[in-house]
């Protein structure tokens, strides 16, 4: 039907509509490519502001020296980068099995309405804010401690990487080739084990993959740890108290009057932002190696 | 191993190992399915957890909590109306400004980019929706405030005054901050979701328009026709995602909770009344009513979530 008027139009009149249909289609697939600079354009401002502000505040000290007190110039953000590694490490101790776990039975036994429902979920779980994340284990581990710690932090940090693992687990253990399995089968080795010392032991790098890519998920987090693991100006490495952490020192930092610690607010972020950067470049190698290998 | 045993045991063999067998598989099959439950449990507990701490809010106000313009914690008094508004409001500003941007990139990069550009540059996207919110927020409060103070709220109130959205003081903080910087967030996800509905698309699609004499836009038209539902599925992921989304907000959308049409005045959302004041919450009525929009953010971006994720697979599982 549509094609029928075009065809008329084009027998009125023949120059013209040949031109207006070129014009139109270099302009939209201009539009297009404008758009993707646009991205990048932005993506490059945001990475040349965080370094050239952050680089020159960047130094030893920031990475070995404590806070120091509101008025004093200096310090850095030892505990804080401690603190970040205990947070992300609670969240992996808790997060890390459950989501794997899960994967793997998504994978190998994943085949009906249950398993249907379990990814369904998962992905739904993945775009919960993170800040409900935080509600969750203030309500799950705070109520009942009353006070703020750094297990309850990590409570909130697991429930966000526990959908990323799940459904990275699910698609690198999917990758194994069947014939891996059939051959284990064959071989009268039980299912479970070859499960295990062969289809697990063949997605290994595709797992540790899904752990790096959920790491680097809430390795710069901050709404979730705002009322879970608090923050704290001092040295501490215990699980019961409130911990420091470098994004909540961004966010007290950035908020502040005093220069000196709006700088060290581009540093810790400077500190992040490379921290994820790496992961990620190096869960592309990872992956890039796997699919070439095949 | 075992193959060494059973070759020497031959006909037994079946009859040995076979319920041992068996009983490690079932084991391995019901350990993994209980982890795979938890999952499924985790977001029933989410939202049991918070309904029971929102209770004391939710049987004193009900659905008023929602349409109640006043927030003051010290009379007792909990409306989330202007939350919602502004959560509400600053979404739809950062869908606006992002849809076109994500569906053009989407294009060029399953139509247009050549091979070789095309995973470095899904690489660079990618990398937009790893920068932690918390750094947008440091970047808008230094670089983005400033800039829309200065230079793009006195030019729009100069030349498009006329329009209710651009009247006000230039404070720089506001929604048209939010709504900004909201929009780089969600363009990656939009943008990477888009470009895989319409990679999904199959060739021949593009083929018969363009063997019937389409410029290359019209066949790209037709392909968007055919992605539309996954692209709005997209689009509500986008959507979920700028709802839900706190620090970068909260640093720069003002923390005033009130209700205005412009773009220039300050605002408060959900997840930012949540980051601010949740530490703060000493009675239990305020730690409740907290609780109350913390389980509303929950329940709104679940659907929200499971309407996209429905729309995404329609089109890419076929």
């Amino acid at each position: 039907m549509e094609r029928n008027k075009e065809m008329s139009i084009v027998n009125e009149n023949i120059p013209y509509h040949f031109f207006r249909r070129k014009a139109i289609n270099g302009a939209m697939l201009a539009l297009c490519a404008v758009s993707a600079l646009i991205a990048i354009g932005i993506l490059s401002l945001i990475f040349f502001y965080t370094i050239n502000r952050g680089a020159s505040y960047l130094s030893l000290d920031f990475f070995l020296q404590m806070p120091k007190p509101v008025g004093e110039t200096g310090g850095g953000m030892a505990n804080a980068i401690v603190g970040t590694v205990i947070l992300i490490g609670i969240g992996s101790a808790i997060g890390l099995p459950i989501g794997v776990m899960a994967g793997i039975y998504l994978a190998e036994h994943g085949n009906n309405k249950f398993a249907v429902l379990v990814r369904f979920m998962t992905d739904v779980l993945s775009g919960v804010p993170s800040i409900v994340a935080g509600v969750v284990a203030y309500s799950l581990v705070v109520i009942p401690t009353k006070h703020f710690s750094a297990f309850a932090g990590g409570v909130a940090l697991a429930i966000l990487m526990i959908p990323t693992v799940t459904r990275t687990t699910e698609e690198m253990v999917r990758l194994v080739p069947q014939s891996y399995r059939e051959a284990g089968l064959a071989l009268g080795i039980p299912q479970w084990k070859t499960t295990v010392q062969i289809v697990l032991r063949t997605a290994f790098r595709g797992i540790v993959t899904g752990i790096l890519l959920a790491v680097a998920r809430v390795a710069g987090e901050t709404a979730p740890l705002l009322f879970t693991a608090l923050g704290n100006r001092f040295w501490s490495t215990s699980l019961d108290q409130p911990i420091a952490s470098l994004s909540v020192f961004v966010y007290d930092y950035a908020k502040s009057p005093f220069e000196d610690w709006n700088n060290q607010a581009w540093a810790a972020a400077l500190v992040l932002i490379i921290l994820i950067s790496l992961l990620s470049l190096s869960v592309r190698i990872v992956t890039r190696n796997r699919f070439s290998s095949r | 191993m075992s193959f060494v045993v059973s070759a020497s045991q031959t006909t037994k063999v079946p009859v040995a190992t076979s319920p041992k067998r068996h009983f490690g598989d079932v084991a391995f099959k019901y350990t993994t399915t209980i982890f795979a439950g938890f999952v499924l449990l985790l977001v029933l507990l989410m939202g049991f957890e918070m309904y029971m701490q929102a209770k004391p809010t939710i049987e004193k106000f009900g659905w008023s909590f929602l349409t109640r313009t006043v927030w003051d914690p010290v009379q007792e008094e909990y409306g989330a109306l202007p939350f919602v508004f502004g959560t509400l409001f600053s979404s739809l500003i950062a869908l606006v400004i992002a849809l076109p941007l994500s569906i053009g990139i989407a294009i060029f990069l399953s139509e247009m980019a050549p091979r070789w550009l095309e995973p470095p540059l899904s690489f660079l996207i990618e990398l937009l929706a790893g920068i932690p919110s918390i750094v947008y927020g440091l970047w808008g409060i230094f670089v983005l405030v400033p800039w829309i103070r200065i230079s793009l709220e006195p030019l729009l109130s100069r030349h498009l005054d006329f329009i209710p959205l651009f009247r006000g003081a230039p404070y720089g903080y506001g929604m048209l901050a939010a709504g900004l910087i909201l929009s780089i967030m969600v363009l990656p996800i939009v943008t990477s979701i888009s470009r895989d509905v319409l990679k999904a698309i199959p060739q021949t699609q593009r083929e018969a328009s363009l063997a019937l004499g389409a410029t290359k836009w019209e066949s790209v038209k037709l392909i968007l026709g055919d992605a539309k539902s996954g692209i709005f599925g997209a689009v509500l992921l986008g959507l979920g995602r700028a709802i839900g989304e706190t620090m970068a907000v909260t640093m720069v959308i003002g923390n005033t909770p009130s209700i205005s049409i412009s773009l220039f005045d300050p605002g408060y959302t959900m997840a930012s009344v949540l980051a601010n004041e949740f530490t703060e919450a000493t009675t239990a009525m305020y730690l409740s009513a907290l609780i109350e929009i913390a389980f509303l953010l929950f329940g709104i971006t679940i659907i929200i979530n499971m309407l996209a994720r429905l729309l995404v697979w329609s089109v890419t599982k076929k």
